[in-house]
């Protein structure tokens, strides 16, 4: 399978991401594909690496789900890292993509669920319509 | 999945170094990052070792020139060679567009090899993935070891115990000292590329205006 990004889906992309997202107090947000390939991202600084953040994440995205298969679940409903200052929530997108938020202390896990959940549905048919 | 960005004109493949535990993947990895300057690769990305063995995977990204005009970007990984990690190896084969199969040379490795190309069969399989239909390379590394002494199967017995199927291209190696293995980098990522470029001709040509 191959995926092809025309730079109108981006655009899309990118539109839907700071409307809901990066509006609502989202630090920044990478959209990434089962493989580890990053689609897109918004609000990041320059000092993250986001290519190896795009190729970890998929891998922990894969584990999740094969541990929620170890014990009996189709996949956990709920993917979600807390740090001191940093969170990192993640939103299947399809079978093939997923949503990486980063949100600090400030913002809560609610409100980006819900708007994450937004998100997901304004991508989802853009997605399975470009490929 | 390959993935083409038309905006940012790159087109982004997935390589995978597989094999038999301890067979030097990581070190192969280790050396093409340590030989490449920055503007070629990115950060290697190593997670969770415990004494000298990969428990999950090795990461790098390298930009590697272009294709009608878009950039290519190619990710190695590798996956741990241990029989006990399968689950992991099928998750870091999820998305592959080409194989690098690290064999190790040592006469007492002769099973394990056989054993883990199988197991390369069998997990592209059930990924719906053709093992003879993908980009696939060999390497018999550590070939260095014959210096101290240590039997090495002969370059008959391995392409007799492991290419006389596929018939691929396979080099002779020693990640250890890097001899050849900027040649098998070279001949995967060469293969690959022209791989994914046959699926993705349409989309490349088009974006080229």
């Amino acid at each position: 399978m191959e995926f092809v990004l025309s730079e109108k889906t981006l655009q899309v992309i990118d539109g839907v991401i700071d409307e809901d997202l990066l509006s609502s107090g989202a630090t920044c947000a990478l959209l990434v594909d089962r493989s580890g390939y990053l689609i897109a991202n918004r609000g990041y600084p320059s000092d993250i690496d986001v290519v190896a953040l795009a190729a970890l994440s998929a891998a922990n995205y894969g584990v999740t789900e094969e541990i929620a298969r170890l014990v009996g679940e189709d996949n956990f409903s709920l993917l979600f890292h807390k740090g001191a200052t940093e969170n990192i929530h993640y939103t299947k997108i399809g079978d093939d993509f997923f949503l990486i938020t980063l949100f600090n202390k400030d913002v809560s896990l609610g409100l980006m669920r819900l708007k994450t959940a937004k998100v997901k549905s304004h991508l989802l048919p853009i997605l399975q319509e470009d490929n | 999945m390959s993935f083409l960005d038309l905006s940012k004109r790159e087109v982004h493949v997935k390589i995978v170094y597989y094999g038999p535990g301890r067979g030097g993947k990581t070190t192969n990895l280790l050396h093409i990052h340590e030989a490449m300057t920055d503007a070629v690769r990115g950060q290697m990305v190593s997670i969770d070792t415990k004494q000298d063995r990969t428990l999950f995977f090795d990461f790098l990204p390298l930009s590697i020139g272009k294709i009608f005009g878009f950039d290519i970007r190619i990710q190695l990984f590798t996956v741990p060679g241990q029989v006990i990690y399968n689950a992991t190896r099928k998750l870091v084969l999820k998305g592959v567009d080409g194989v690098a199969f690290i064999a190790d040379s040592q006469v007492s490795q002769k099973e394990k090899n056989i054993e883990s190309l199988e197991n390369l069969r069998d997990n592209l399989a059930d990924i719906g993935v053709d093992i003879n239909k993908i980009p696939l390379v060999l390497q018999f590394n550590k070939q260095d070891l014959a210096a101290e002494g240590i039997p090495l199967l002969s370059e008959a017995d391995m392409v007799s115990d492991l290419n006389s199927v596929y018939n691929v291209p396979c080099f002779n190696a020693s990640a250890l000292t890097g001899e050849g293995v900027f040649e098998t980098l070279r001949e995967i990522s060469k293969t690959t590329v022209k791989s994914v470029a046959r699926k993705l001709m349409p989309s490349l040509t088009s974006g080229m205006t």
